[in-house]
């Protein structure tokens, strides 16, 4: 055992990403600044799945996207199996490449149309030359089909003549081909019906099994995160408010955005879905654009005080494991 | 109802599921079952076929001697069964000039079609895939070109290169320079659309999520906009060119007519009907003829392109 394996494979340090929003065609000058990422930390540990959740907005999907480079952070760190993209160069960064990669959420906007199942899932093994002849690459593209419940014979088809479902296997198949350790699934379901939701979360579950993989599971599906998450993660607003162990975050949510955020989840059960206490919060998510000042969540909580407006709340660990960003909670 | 109920379904389950599947279509066939729905855009094929035929095909049938043949005793003699389209001022026969200045429009077309497409793709995909200043300087370029009218350009330019310019000998056949010149100018001065066209493309097709996988696989970027986004600008590009065909074919006909354009005996459709200008009423068929020739290229070729716009769809999944 090598001193890394104790370490996280994905550390996050602080992550920061912001668009600037730029005015005029020649002479661009700045108006604003949409803060999508605003500092984040977390690390994954190896073999851990670890749920990102909050409204459509709050950053997760950029978050996902910075952390394996496809944005260029504005500041922090993202470390990868001890690695940082952006002080690794040439053959380093594609090794570093080849140990993370992606899932996306639409099906039908990630596979290339133009191209073959083939020419899709082969792709990492070409950039990476990991192996040398077409035919080599044609077996393994076939196994990997197998592997998530494709048919070989489907090699030389176009995505359009597959099902959404279908088209999320081929995307999963293209994850792995690289034989990644990291895999980041951003909304990997959530364009999919709900019986082929089961059949995709669990082809991941399997194949995390099977090859040791890490996930950060980006989702607002709250009852699938819980399915499949061991650590779940709740951010507002470019900010993470509550990090936890699953179980630990469902029962006992600390912050008052999660707790209204699993108030919404419906009980599939009629009496106890009558007897669900809905936690109401008021207005709209702010813009990142302007967020609010202090606690960024103080317009619409139910708890909020007046120093909830004046400063930041600390990143506290409450009990071990169960870190909140919350001036109420004790 | 009941008795008509068909019972082997049990024949059918018995089948492997790969064989219950429908024949993989291939993007090709697709486009061409679209195509063919469009029956304009059949028929401007199959004109164009034609005209295509008529221009390689007749040069079989007459040398090129026979069609910068003069003889003024024959001159302006209307159409006849010795010259089915006539004769000319100077007495060539105008059916031999149609097709060898019907070779001449033709690559004339092609060629400055070819260099209108590499110049707008190379801008167009720079500067929508860089964006940045590379954009900013490249598409101030474009519309400082765009917003001096084609026409004057192309004039402008005509008149300037139009120095001693020597025959060239292409293919075995001799023809003017000045068919170069032409193709040039009307290639420099044709590629600003196209180059939008692509930008266009690029700056919507860069965003999309099969490129972000391609680029945290690894994907170096040169791959990533000949092999990923170029493939699916295709169709814009195809049918921006067929059109440019046709409107290459006018331009050079329109430069020729003005007298700046292909120098004689070569012949082009464009420059026939300039000699024609001062018979208009005395001797119709030396501009008839020319002129239904462009005519029907330019229909025909409008219409592939029309048919190629619906066919080539990404959008359009319906067949």
């Amino acid at each position: 055992m090598t001193p890394l394996d104790s370490q996280p494979l994905v550390q996050v340090k602080n992550l920061t990403k912001h668009f600037p929003v730029l005015r005029g065609l020649v002479l661009q000058r700045q108006v604003g600044l949409v803060r999508a990422v605003d500092g984040i930390s977390f690390d994954i540990q190896r073999g851990e799945t670890l749920g990102l959740v909050g409204e459509s907005g709050c950053g997760k999907t950029t978050a996902g996207r910075t952390l394996l480079g496809l944005y260029p952070p504005t500041s922090g760190e993202v470390l990868i199996d001890g690695q940082d993209m952006r002080h690794t160069r040439g053959p380093e960064l594609m090794a570093l490449r080849r140990k993370a990669q992606i899932i996306f959420q639409d099906p039908y906007a990630s596979l290339n149309p133009r191209w073959t199942v083939n020419s899709i899932i082969a792709e990492p093994l070409r950039v990476h030359r990991l192996l040398p002849t077409e035919k080599e690459r044609v077996e393994r593209v076939k196994e990997l089909l197998r592997l998530v419940g494709l048919s070989p014979t489907h090699l030389n088809r176009f995505p359009h003549e597959f099902s959404g479902g279908q088209r999320q296997r081929i995307g999963v198949a293209r994850a792995l081909a690289s034989n990644p350790l990291f895999i980041v699934c951003d909304e990997p379901i959530s364009a999919l019906d709900v019986s082929i939701q089961a059949q995709v979360v669990n082809l991941l579950e399997e194949l995390q099994d099977q090859f040791e993989l890490t996930y950060l599971f980006i989702a607002h599906d709250l009852s699938m995160v819980r399915h499949i998450c061991d650590r779940v993660a709740v951010m507002y607003l470019g900010l993470i408010v509550e990090l936890a162990e699953r179980n630990e975050l469902y029962e006992n949510p600390l912050h008052p955005y999660t707790a209204a955020l699993l108030s919404a989840v419906p009980i599939p059960d009629p009496k106890q879905e009558r007897a669900r206490q809905r936690i109401l919060l008021k207005g709209e998510i702010p813009s990142p654009l302007n967020p609010p000042s202090g606690c960024r969540f103080h317009p619409r909580c139910p708890l909020a005080k007046a120093h909830c407006a004046e400063t930041t709340p600390a990143w506290r660990e409450i009990s071990p494991g169960h870190w909140v960003a919350c001036h109420e909670v004790a | 109802m009941t008795e008509t109920s068909p019972a082997p379904v049990s024949n059918i389950a018995a089948l492997p599921l790969d064989q219950l599947d429908a024949p993989p279509l291939t993007l090709g066939r697709l486009a061409w079952l679209r195509f063919r729905r469009h029956k304009m855009a059949l028929a401007g094929m199959a004109l164009l076929g034609l005209l295509i035929l008529y221009c390689v095909g007749g040069g079989f049938v007459f040398s090129e001697k026979y069609a910068n043949y003069n003889d003024t005793s024959l001159a302006l003699q209307p159409p006849s069964a010795a010259h089915w389209f006539g004769t000319d001022t100077i007495g060539r026969d105008i059916l031999a000039r149609t097709i060898y200045g019907g070779q001449i429009s033709l690559l004339i077309g092609l060629t400055a079609v070819i260099l209108e497409v590499s110049a707008g793709i190379v801008v167009g995909a720079l500067a929508g895939y860089f964006g940045g200043w590379v954009d900013n300087l490249l598409m101030r370029f474009t519309e400082a070109i765009l917003i001096i009218p084609q026409i004057f350009l192309l004039l402008v330019m005509a008149k300037f290169f139009a120095g001693d310019i020597p025959d060239i000998n292409f293919l075995g056949r001799e023809f003017s320079g000045s068919v170069i010149v032409i193709v040039v100018i009307i290639g420099l001065t044709s590629w600003p659309y196209l180059a939008r066209i692509v930008r266009a493309e690029f700056l919507s097709l860069k965003e999309s999520e099969f490129i972000l996988a391609a680029r945290a696989t690894g994907t170096s970027t040169p791959e990533i906009i000949f092999l990923h986004i170029l493939p699916n600008c295709i169709a814009p590009i195809v049918v921006s060119a067929t059109l440019g065909v046709a409107n290459a074919i006018t331009l050079e006909a329109y430069i020729s007519f003005l007298g700046l354009g292909v120098r004689p005996p070569t012949a082009t459709w464009g420059n026939m009907l300039e000699g024609a200008y001062n018979y208009i009423e005395s001797a119709y068929w030396m501009w008839l003829f020319p002129g239904l020739l462009i005519l029907f290229i330019v229909l025909a070729i409008n219409f592939v392109g029309d048919g190629l716009r619906d066919a080539l769809d990404p959008r359009s999944r319906a067949v």
